[in-house]
């Protein structure tokens, strides 16, 4: 049930994440979970403070765990994730900024570790294949366009006589 | 060109459109077979994100020992690595592939290789009991109980080896166990490069 809950409510953030302010998204999704959905394995590991909380999710959210890489550590369940966790709580309880967490984590796992991958010279083809393949289509569409279809072959005799024949018995 | 020459051009071009998903597929395969292919020769990993503490500076710590065996802080490892170059290696007691490779690193330690260890949230105990039960190649143990010094050394897993430098800069790294492939064409030219 947990499970369930905390599956949609992730996709439900990463949903309204471009429309709201996380932390906005995430309070008007409280109003819609009936039961608590902890993000953590064990309820010990959450800030008392709900703000904090919120906020560690949301970094926690961002950083791919290294040992399944799939998962953000929010969600799995290996040793490191959870260590990585207590990290993110501990440095929002210190009063750091997301972007100071982040520059921590970077700097030990590399952009590997952000589950968005920032803009740069090695993740340009990652970000610019749909623009690429729009511009690519567009060309060849309008290309495509603008040839004429091959004309038809010109009738052989045989068919030349038929049409003759049918044209007369109208 | 004749209408005839025009048609017969379509349909040409048509023919040779129905080869290109057929192509398509012939590049697909050649790059995925070169990509299953260096992997095998351990050219291409793909579970390899590198580590970006490569070329830096050990990070501080101070960790505890093993049983009755002292720990050894970052201060004492830079020392020891100022003399000659050490093989830092993380492993715990619970990883198959930490035992599997202990048999290298003895033999490293046979040619005379300084090789330090730091166990990544293991009991004490258990990792005394390893230590006795698959030999202890390690001139110094401590253990990392939080795994705090494993994180900050950028580590996801165990066994992995660093070579510490001269002036305490990591030198070389490796994410899984030493084989004797990776000694001899890693390792062993990173600590040469490491003490010249």
């Amino acid at each position: 049930m947990t499970r369930w809950f905390r599956f949609a409510r992730l996709k439900r953030q990463k949903f309204f994440g471009s429309f709201f302010q996380k932390r906005t998204a995430f309070l008007a999704l409280l109003l819609f979970c009936s039961a608590p959905a902890y993000a953590v394995s064990d309820p010990s590991e959450m800030l008392p403070d709900a703000a904090q909380e919120a906020r560690a999710e949301a970094v926690g959210s961002q950083l791919r765990c290294l040992v399944c890489q799939n998962e953000s550590i929010e969600d799995s369940n290996a040793g490191l994730a959870r260590d990585l966790r207590a990290i993110v709580r501990e440095q929002v309880k210190a009063g750091r900024s997301n972007q100071q967490i982040m520059d921590w984590m970077v700097a030990r796992y590399g952009s590997f570790v952000r589950l968005k991958p920032p803009f740069s010279a090695s993740t340009f083809l990652l970000w610019a294949t749909p623009f690429l393949a729009l511009v690519i289509g567009g060309v060849a569409a309008f290309l495509g366009g603008r040839r004429s279809p091959a004309a038809p072959l010109p009738l052989t005799d045989a068919e030349r006589d038929r049409l003759a024949e049918l044209s007369r018995t109208a | 060109m004749s209408a005839t020459g025009a048609y017969a051009a379509a349909v040409l071009r048509r023919r040779l459109l129905m080869l290109a998903p057929l192509g398509v597929a012939v590049a697909g395969g050649a790059a995925f077979w070169t990509m299953l292919n260096r992997m095998q020769v351990g050219k291409f990993d793909p579970h390899d994100i590198g580590n970006p503490m490569l070329g830096k500076p050990i990070p501080d710590f101070d960790l505890p020992g093993v049983g009755s065996l002292a720990g050894f802080s970052s201060a004492d490892l830079r020392a020891a690595a100022a003399r000659q170059p050490v093989v830092l290696n993380f492993f715990a007691s619970y990883c198959i592939p930490c035992a599997e490779e202990a048999e290298m690193l003895d033999a490293l330690k046979q040619q005379g290789v300084q090789i330090w260890g730091i166990a990544w949230e293991d009991d004490p105990a258990k990792t005394a009991d390893f230590l006795s039960r698959y030999g202890n190649p390690f001139t110094r143990v401590a253990s990392d109980r939080r795994g705090t010094t494993f994180i900050n050394f950028g580590l996801y897993g165990v066994p992995e080896s660093f070579v510490i430098g001269s002036t305490g800069h990591i030198a070389w790294h490796l994410a899984g166990p030493i084989s004797p492939e990776i000694a001899e064409k890693g390792l062993l030219p990173a600590l040469r490069r490491a003490s010249s």
